[in-house]
């Protein structure tokens, strides 16, 4: 606030108890006035890089959580065969009437002209086995056909034109958003008896989600009981040794994802380098070899030496602003090594801890590659079922689900930190 | 203006033409045809072949300049992504054949006209008989057969000096203990597994429809389980095989065959129930008009008879056509008979099993769902 409105409001005459700036407006609205201007500038200049985010970042991810929800495939391909299908009561025991026969073949008249049936055959097949067949199938000979008696011919075409759930399929996923994807997500779909869990033999994502965060814990736990003995070091060693330690922190750093991970492969696998030492010295016996690739344990080494950085830069540039007098003040006052570190130390890196935990735990809940390559069957995360949906099945429905699904999770852990550690308790540096 | 296209395209094909004459002589001019092409492929030994025997003399007798991007891995999502935006960068694309089956149902990928758009044989068979069944989806165009088989170790001790002979082996520990790479999917390994437990080769399909024939599937290769390291990419098994941490593994035989003849690893083939899979281009669809008059100029060059046996100089993958056949000779470098080397040779395909793709693109997301169940267990 400028001086002069302040001066204006204690010259201000308060005849009807309102206190006014010098142009006699009263002083609440000028003053409310100058701070959206304010405001208002301020906002002009993060305008840009706002503009920027919301192009580049929120847009695209949004775009990609909404195909979560998104099938307007369906009523879009075949628009009069769903418009007739409404008539038509899934729990009968009959197969829907002739109109919906032939809307079905003026729809599918359309699609084969351009192309669109074999896509919604493999929307659809997402969810029943077997309908991308039956509509690249029918899409050959639909053209062939007579007019009239289309039921028939259809049947004639592929005979599961004739099974009630070829047409249920159809109809449960004729509106244009559909709760499919994420049921799928968490393996549960919806029968004709409602939405139930999926058979035991295809049931993975939330086998997935728990591995992933149980993982993610146990790799955040172990970057802090590596980690914190490091950046203690860097902290409290004279500059010179320190700064060379801490180029041996951030050389892994610099040196590629894959090399670092197909180098834990070297040292890890049966006939690597660990296991051969292990051997070597007699620890163990030549046919008995540790297992400790292609399983939680791989992941779990290789993850902690990828991410452990992230971890010590953190502590480190907390520890290095925590002024030695206190310890000295804390030992002066009686206080043992242990205590001085444990009760008054200690408390003052809790927002390095804070911070290096949450940048670790977040990180490697998305991580792909180095599971993927070193977690075998039981080691992958659930980004390698994301990967796999995006790059290979095509059923990017079922990723944003997925993806929805693992930022909720994330976004509600923060929450939850927040509300215990408090997050005005993180320290960068 | 048109006699002067003319003349200027002549001219431009004898010039460039004249090195490679002999190959190249009835090459026909290419019309309102963009100047650069991005071609995909997966990069490695396999795409320097390509490179070699068909980019090459078609650069040098087009003068086109060819780029390369290696993203075939990922060629299906990012042909999505591409067609959505608008701008498609690809001009043709190498895939497996599932990949142009799924590429083609989206509609991303170019229906293609065997007859008039693939050069006949030599003979005059046309080029939708010469490729015979091989042509699976109406936008693909094979280039390869290449096949997953099994190599093995040859001085394992605990074998006692026998050596596998059928691809039960795999699921035999006592007479062959180890382990073994198996593909982390459930193609191929659902079928051997079904082989091996006595199914017919015949009805491995129809059994595997049924739930009974799935779980029939996963109890067999249950026996195995904790004796398999599972790949995601084609080098691994050829790695683990000679790091010596498997015994046997499954991987595409053109890597085998470089770990055997060109690395000289204790390791052999074993051919038996070898799965065909197929290679080839795509056409994206959706390119502006120049652009698809040079891909459409290019593919009908490269996969010709001459040139799909020129690919095998340098890479044990079997020409997709049937008159190439004949026309395959020894390896560039190594000088050896390519030929027996060919998954497709006859010596080698006693036992072939013919993988459905048409089944896989049905019954995939649905296999897969409860074959990744039954691995996380």
């Amino acid at each position: 606030m400028s001086s002069a409105t302040t001066d204006a409001a204690i010259s201000a005459t308060p005849d009807d108890g309102v206190v006014r700036a010098a142009d006699g407006t009263p002083l609440k609205k000028s003053l409310a006035r100058a701070l959206r201007r304010e405001k208002t500038r301020s906002f002009l200049l993060i305008a840009p890089l706002l503009l920027f985010i919301l192009i580049s970042f929120i847009a695209p991810i949004a775009d990609m959580l909404f195909r979560s929800v998104e099938n307007n495939i369906v009523e879009d391909t075949i628009p009069r065969t769903v418009e007739a299908l409404k008539e038509w009561d899934p729990d009968s025991d009959e197969l829907p009437s002739e109109d919906v026969f032939a809307a079905l073949h003026a729809d599918l008249e359309i699609a084969v002209k351009q192309r669109i049936h074999t896509r919604l055959g493999s929307r659809l097949n997402y969810e029943a086995s077997g309908m991308s067949g039956l509509f690249r199938k029918t899409g050959r000979s639909v053209r062939r056909m007579d007019e009239g008696n289309y039921r028939e011919q259809f049947i004639e075409a592929d005979e599961d034109w004739g099974e009630l759930e070829t047409w249920r399929v159809i109809r449960r996923f004729s509106a244009p958003y559909t709760a499919g994807y994420f049921l799928n997500a968490v393996d549960a779909e919806r029968t004709s008896e409602g939405i139930e869990l999926k058979p035991e033999n295809e049931r993975i994502y939330l086998t997935l989600f728990n591995r992933t965060l149980v993982m993610s814990l146990a790799i955040t736990l172990s970057c802090l009981l590596l980690g914190f003995p490091i950046a203690y070091l860097l902290a409290h060693l004279s500059l010179r040794t320190s700064n060379m330690l801490l180029i041996l922190v951030l050389l892994p750093f610099w040196t590629s994802l894959l090399v670092r991970t197909s180098a834990w492969k070297v040292l890890l696998q049966q006939q690597g380098v660990i296991n051969d030492f292990l051997v070597w010295i007699g620890l163990i016996d030549d046919a008995n070899r540790l297992v400790m690739i292609n399983n939680q344990t791989g992941t779990i080494i290789a993850m902690t030496h990828i991410l452990l950085p992230f971890m010590i830069l953190p502590l480190f540039s907390v520890m290095k602003t925590i002024s030695p007098s206190y310890v000295r003040a804390a030992k002066s006052l009686g206080a043992n090594d242990w205590t001085a570190f444990w009760r008054v130390y200690f408390p003052q890196t809790i927002p390095g801890i804070g911070a290096g935990a949450i940048l670790v735990f977040i990180l490697s809940i998305g991580y792909y590659i180095t599971p993927e390559l070193v977690g075998g069957t039981s080691g992958i995360f659930i980004s390698n079922r994301i990967a796999y949906h995006i790059s290979s099945s095509l059923n990017w429905g079922l990723a944003a689900a997925l993806g929805t699904i693992l930022l909720a999770l994330v976004m509600l852990l923060f929450y939850v930190y927040d509300k215990i550690v408090g997050i005005d308790n993180v320290k960068l540096g | 203006m048109k006699l002067k296209t003319l003349l200027l395209a002549t001219a431009a094909s004898v010039a460039f033409a004249a090195p490679a004459v002999t190959q190249d002589a009835e090459l026909p001019p290419c019309e309102n045809c963009a100047d650069t092409m991005t071609l995909v492929s997966w990069g490695g030994a396999y795409q320097t072949s390509q490179q070699k025997a068909y980019a090459e003399p078609y650069a040098a007798a087009t003068g086109v300049t060819v780029v390369w991007d290696e993203s075939s891995n990922e060629a299906v999502a990012k042909l999505r992504a591409m067609n959505e935006a608008g701008n498609v960068t690809w001009d043709v694309v190498d895939v497996v054949a599932s990949d142009a089956i799924r590429l083609c149902d989206e509609g991303l990928a170019r229906v293609m006209d065997p007859e008039t758009e693939l050069a006949a044989a030599p003979d005059g068979t046309s080029a939708a008989d010469d490729f015979g069944d091989l042509l699976v989806s109406e936008c693909f165009i094979p280039q390869i057969v290449y096949s997953t088989t099994f190599g093995y170790r040859t001085d394992v001790a605990e074998w006692n000096g026998k050596e596998p002979e059928d691809i039960c082996a795999v699921f035999d520990l006592e007479a062959f203990p180890g382990k073994r790479s198996l593909e982390k999917r459930p193609i191929n390994n659902m079928e051997w597994a079904l082989l091996c437990d006595g199914v017919a080769k015949d009805d491995v399909y129809d059994v595997l429809e049924t739930e009974e024939g799935v779980a029939q599937a996963l109890a067999k290769l249950d026996t195995i389980k904790d004796q398999v390291v599972w790949w995601s990419a084609g080098a691994e098994t050829p790695q683990l095989l000679a790091d010596g941490e498997v015994v046997i593994g499954s991987t595409y035989n053109g890597r085998l065959f470089s770990v055997i003849e060109e690395q000289d690893q204790p390791v052999k083939m074993l051919w038996d129930a070898q799965v065909f899979d197929l290679d080839g281009w795509i056409i994206p669809e959706g390119l502006p008009e120049d652009r698809l008059n040079r891909a459409l100029h290019f593919v009908k060059f490269a996969t010709d008879t001459q040139r799909l046996a020129d690919q095998a100089k340098y890479i044990s993958y079997g020409p997709a056509r049937a008159s190439s056949a004949p026309l395959v000779g020894t390896h560039a470098d190594l000088g050896i008979e390519m030929a027996p080397h060919m998954p497709t040779d006859p010596n080698n395909a006693k036992n072939t099993f013919l993988y459905n793709y048409t089944w896989w693109a049905d019954n995939r997301d649905d296999l897969d769902a409860k074959f990744q169940a039954w691995l996380a267990q």
